[in-house]
């Protein structure tokens, strides 16, 4: 009942009754215009298209010298020698994957009790506003801001922080190497605050869809708050908030500058997090500015190849996600 | 609350007495009471631990880049590295990011409010429709680092009016691809918004498509079109990753659109790596010029939405 006021209810009813109507004009002297106008927009959403079509096409095109020279090969590869023309991706890839996993292990139970607390009915309205918009606005921050901020303040603050986890937990593989400030175990948690965002914002619009009666008839039957927020509201609502980690997931794969500024770029694959790493984005940033030798060009390019295809099946995943949990409806 | 003694020999009127001294609130079991508050302190912990790096960037950037912050950094040249005490700023940066803004903006803006106006006023809802919205959102979630590389091969790499090499020109068209699904995303959602009885009423009056669209449907949406496009500039403002290898960075004022320049993020991005203490502390001004730029204009556009959604 109360969805009737909901505009985006509205807005897809609209849409609905504009389709069966052709409102353009069949007669009289304006016939061209109509006609003309109805091209110009239909041939500016195929340029809209063609741009990610002519992107794929022409990072594909640059990377082929090196796809030809070093094949399938490069993925598993080790070496980077500017010099001698070796190329291997699988340091960067590492990279890549480790941050992305430490910033969702971070992101995703932050991000879903910042959910919990802006839709639940825990904290009076002007707090829960203020919270949600605050979260969100962290997103509107320059990811070179975050990364500055990073270096001089962040990493810094968390220098101890890391001598600890390396004092107490030397005998756990993460922590086995002396912190020397700039680690991959930094950039997760940079990436983990620049994620945030997304994780919390679509969690809460999940929670929020989801109809009342199912949690007040799982606190009439005695389930105490969190009882009902395990049990009924997180399950319930589990594939939404599963396409917002996914989507997270994406962004935190291309993130590039707040990650490059505190990562340490070493080339090194170490299992310890307090060793610098490096990451696809990170090195593309880096070297890009300074490639001058054609395989050198194309092996950055074939990095940005990977990681396009590696965002793009992200993405997509996450956009069917959230287009199968709209399209159910959550709970009807 | 006197405790509740069982004897049989009471009469119902005793009873009745005192069943109001009866404790009516059972206790929970002591770990289904803990376990609750002992989440709700958890989340509410982890909900402030959330925005405790949002105010310390604030507070950071007001700090350290307050005091930098003078007349001189809006209209001078970065001064020469390792030269403190002299008059220095970033006015170069400025100029290239606004000519760089606004460049993308005059491409991406026209051409993704007509992408928006196929969608919302001439999709058939068919597969065209559902397949070029996915299509844009797919671009939209494409790392900045790879419309970079996109702009480089596509420009840099590329003989254009008899110049190769990095340029404004090539900062501007990786900026354009950054903003274009923005701007047609949220034009599309600002133009469903319209009732179609305004359509409707627009048609039965005479009025063709083109009329339709232009006199009715786009100045209803016209709030809802500015949030987007200003929520797409300010993206574009502080965008790093796609300007370092199309844009480079150049120490002087911009004088072609064929030449390297400078840019905000760009600047930061290399005095902040920078050994000089005089250039990191313009990182932290150029920060607070840069955000104050970028948070002005999305807290702005989004006020302007929630007035409009009538939240």
């Amino acid at each position: 009942m109360a969805k009737a006021f909901d505009p985006s209810l509205n807005a897809g009813l609209a849409n609905d009754i504009s389709l069966e109507i052709d409102l353009s004009s069949t007669e009289g002297e304006k016939v061209w215009l109509d006609k003309g106008f109805t091209i110009l927009v239909g041939l500016s959403a195929l340029a809209s298209v063609a741009v990610l079509f002519w992107m794929s096409v022409v990072v594909a095109q640059q990377a082929w010298p090196a796809i030809q020279k070093y094949g399938a090969q490069f993925l598993w590869s080790m070496d980077w020698d500017i010099g001698q023309l070796l190329f291997g991706a699988l340091p960067f890839i590492y990279g890549t994957i480790v941050t992305s996993m430490i910033a969702l292990l971070i992101a995703v139970p932050v991000g879903i009790a910042v959910a919990l607390m802006t839709s639940e009915n825990l904290l009076p309205e002007w707090v829960k506003s203020p919270l949600a918009f605050t979260v969100e606005l962290i997103a509107a921050i320059p990811s070179v801001i975050i990364g500055l901020w990073g270096i001089f303040v962040f990493t810094p603050v968390f220098e101890p922080v890391a001598m600890w986890l390396y004092q107490t937990f030397d005998w756990l593989i993460f922590f086995s190497t002396p912190p020397l400030g700039q680690s991959v175990l930094v950039a997760g948690i940079i990436l983990a605050i620049m994620v945030l965002p997304t994780m919390a914002a679509i969690s809460r619009e999940v929670l929020l869809a989801i109809p009342a009666p199912l949690r007040s008839a799982s606190m009439a039957l005695g389930a105490t708050r969190w009882e009902t927020i395990f049990r009924v509201m997180l399950p319930t609502g589990a594939s939404g908030i599963l396409g917002a980690a996914v989507l997270a997931l994406g962004r935190a794969l291309g993130e590039t500058m707040a990650v490059t500024m505190v990562i340490g770029n070493s080339l090194q694959i170490s299992p310890s997090l307090l060793d610098p790493g490096t990451t696809i984005a990170a090195n593309i940033a880096l070297q890009f500015p300074e490639a001058l030798d054609p395989l050198h060009i194309g092996a950055l390019m074939y990095l940005a190849l990977i990681l396009f295809v590696l965002t793009l099946v992200v993405n997509v995943a996450a956009v069917f996600i959230v287009q199968f949990v709209s399209s159910k409806g959550i709970g009807g | 609350m006197t405790a509740y003694n069982y004897d049989a020999n009471r009469d119902e009127a005793d009873l009745l007495d005192s069943a109001e001294d009866i404790d009516l609130e059972v206790p929970l079991p002591l770990v289904r009471r803990f376990f609750d508050r002992g989440m709700t302190v958890l989340a509410i912990v982890l909900a402030i631990a959330a925005i405790i790096p949002l105010f310390s960037v604030l507070k950071e950037i007001i700090q350290r880049g307050l005091s930098g912050l003078s007349i001189h950094v809006f209209t001078s040249l970065p001064a020469a590295v390792g030269e403190a005490n002299v008059i220095s700023g970033f006015g170069n940066a400025i100029q290239g990011t606004m000519v760089m803004v606004s460049i993308a903006s005059l491409v991406s803006i026209p051409l993704g409010i007509l992408t928006a106006i196929f969608l919302a006023e001439f999709g058939q809802a068919g597969w065209l429709t559902r397949s070029i919205r996915f299509i844009l959102t797919v671009l939209s979630g494409v790392p900045s680092i790879v419309v970079g590389v996109f702009a480089y091969a596509l420009i840099v790499l590329n003989t254009i009016a008899g110049y190769r090499g990095f340029s404004a020109l090539a900062g501007s068209v990786a900026l354009m691809v950054i903003m274009l699904p923005i701007v047609a995303l949220s034009t599309e959602e600002a133009l469903k918004l319209v009732p179609v009885p305004q359509r409707l009423g627009s048609s039965a009056l005479g009025g063709n498509r083109f009329d339709t669209t232009f006199r009715i449907v786009l100045p209803s949406a016209l709030a809802g079109i500015t949030t987007g496009c200003l929520l797409a500039v300010s993206r574009a403002a502080g965008e790093t990753a796609p300007l370092i290898f199309t844009a480079l960075f150049s120490q002087d004022w911009m004088t072609s659109i064929m030449d390297p320049v400078a840019s905000l993020p760009v600047l930061i991005y290399n005095y902040a790596s920078s050994p000089f203490a005089e250039q990191n502390a313009m990182a932290w001004t150029a920060s607070l010029v840069l955000l104050v730029l970028v948070l002005v204009t999305n807290i702005l556009s989004r006020i302007a939405t929630r007035k409009r959604a009538g939240r």
